[in-house]
């Protein structure tokens, strides 16, 4: 004894726990029981006992973990957990560590639902594209359920209340047990037969889940699926979800809802015909009270109030450019003119009459310069004259002969040399105060030495 | 237009609605907007009509064989 090696508490619980992390069986390890002894931890992680009827194992659910939880767990429900189990050293225990936890009960239905719904969904079946418009006012409206259910009677009287007006035409079919299935598959298919029903409301009443199950086929659902009408689930109560809900083209809750998302309100759709009139008519009395107003508008319009105003600014125009025009053509007329009066003043200039002017002025001077030159003649030749006059007096034989001189003529012509008279020639002898005539007697030459 | 007797309650409406459209829209010439506001008033009034005159109807049955009976769900016993 006393040679042995004694293994301290910690190494002997790290190596059972090395055994336990070791075991791939100990992982990923579904089991199901009760839970009990529930602690939901302020912290979030949840602490229970999970047991049957001869044992129990220490089980912890970290918080990271219950987000994924759809219930809340409570004492005594049976539970199917998936988690792994290890060691808790410090208690020195083994535990279940939970990665999920789901009620158990459902048992296999519930998981073939859950597989079926997964197959489905990852096939693309419950995709958004795929739903069929619900028309909004359906002439004939297809039913697919129990001839003789409630459900019938639900959609009948709520179909019948809100519009009376649309046919509808049921395709009988047993919605409970083994042969529901098939059942509803073929109803469904006898309606897409009936080549014009505008929309088809598939459904029954509420009930368990095993009652529903129906609903819940693969076959079904892909029937609905493949329907050409559009279809609206009308499966069992608000809380029952079902395959055939989630391939559906609408889903209603109940077949009471069923009906009424089928068929519209005929006191709505009074309403809605009466608010569609009042929109015509308020349409029209606006178009015409904006035509009116158009045409007031029109009417008032400036140029059409005062036509004077539209052709006033051209009258102005005018106005402008004939101003304009005056005023240029003054302004030509004007430079012409000066033009005119400098040619007209150098014409002048040269003018004949100013020629003439400066000739007579010309001629003036020189008739004055003649005058005065003739004046000055006639002076000298008046004083000329009076001393040729005093002269002439001086030498008048007249003023001689008063002296006592005497010219003698022979007819008429004075006798100057002896020579021009002869011997009993008659004489005249002028005197101052007459003449006398005589006769030559005796001629005496004078001498000549 | 509305003087069809045949013509479905749907598509009644439908025309209206597309008149009421156009009307709202107010885009259609003078002419045009009161040849729509007859035909809106009329096919109106036939959709009202209609209605008010739509009776209870009963369901028609069909069969896995396509036979089509008459059925009253309310003369049934309830035993679901």
């Amino acid at each position: 004894m006393s040679n042995q090696t004694f293994l301290t508490v910690q190494a002997l619980t790290k190596y059972v726990k090395r055994k336990f992390d070791a075991d791939p069986h100990l992982r990923n390890v579904y089991v199901k029981g009760e839970l009990s002894n529930v602690k939901l931890h302020p912290s979030g992680h949840i602490y229970f006992t999970l047991k049957d009827d001869k044992t129990r194992i220490q089980a912890a659910m970290f918080k990271s973990r219950t987000s994924s939880l759809q219930f809340k767990p409570e004492n005594g429900m049976n539970v199917l957990i998936t988690g792994d189990v290890t060691v808790y050293e410090t208690a020195g225990s083994y535990q279940l560590y939970v990665q999920s936890m789901e009620p158990d009960g459902i048992g296999a239905l519930y998981l073939a639902f859950e597989q079926l719904k997964k197959k489905l969904q990852q096939e693309g079946l419950f995709e958004e594209r795929f739903k069929q418009p619900i028309p909004q006012i359906p002439q004939r409206i297809g039913l697919v359920t129990a001839e003789s259910g409630a459900a019938l009677r639900d959609m009948y009287s709520t179909i019948n209340r809100r519009f009376p007006m649309v046919e509808m035409y049921l395709f009988p079919a047993l919605v409970q047990g083994r042969t529901a299935g098939p059942s509803i598959v073929k109803a469904i298919e006898q309606a897409n037969r009936l080549a014009n029903l505008d929309v088809l409301l598939v459904g029954r009443g509420g009930g368990s889940i095993e009652d529903l199950w129906a609903f819940n086929e693969e076959e079904v659902a892909r029937a609905i699926f493949s329907s050409r009408i559009p279809i609206i689930s009308a499966v069992g109560h608000e809380t029952d979800t079902t395959i055939a809900d989630f391939v559906s083209d609408l889903r209603a809750p109940t077949p009471t809802a069923a009906a009424e998302m089928a068929v519209p309100d005929q006191l709505q759709l009074m309403q809605h015909l009466k608010n569609q009139q009042r929109s015509i008519y308020l349409a029209v009395q606006t178009m015409l009270r904006q035509l009116n107003k158009r045409l007031e508008t029109v009417k008032a319009a400036y140029p059409l109030q005062y036509p004077d105003r539209l052709y006033r600014p051209f009258i102005e125009k005018l106005d402008n450019l004939d101003e304009r025009l005056q005023r240029s053509s003054a302004a030509v007329v004007q430079e012409k003119r000066m033009n005119f009066d400098r040619l007209y003043a150098g014409f002048q200039y040269y003018t004949p009459v100013r020629r003439i002017q400066l000739e007579q002025q010309q001629t003036k001077q020189l008739e004055t310069r003649l005058n005065r030159a003739a004046e000055q003649t006639i002076k000298q030749r008046q004083q000329h004259f009076v001393s040729l006059m005093r002269m002439m007096q001086a030498l008048n034989p007249l003023q001689v002969m008063e002296r006592g001189f005497s010219i003698g003529y022979k007819d008429n012509e004075v006798i100057k040399s002896v020579h021009d008279v002869a011997s009993g020639d008659k004489l005249t002898l002028q005197v101052a105060d007459g003449s006398i005539t005589t006769t030559v007697e005796n001629i005496i030459p004078k001498e000549v030495e | 237009m509305a003087e069809e007797k045949d013509m479905q309650f749907e598509q009644a409406m439908h025309q209206l609605e597309e008149i009421v459209q156009k009307l709202e829209a107010g885009e259609a010439p003078l002419d045009d907007t009161i040849t729509l506001y007859k035909e809106g008033m009329e096919l109106s009034a036939y959709c009202q009509k209609k209605l008010q005159h739509a009776e209870k109807q009963l369901i028609r049955m069909i069969d896995q064989d396509g036979n089509e009976t008459p059925f009253d769900p309310t003369a049934g016993e309830p035993n679901e």
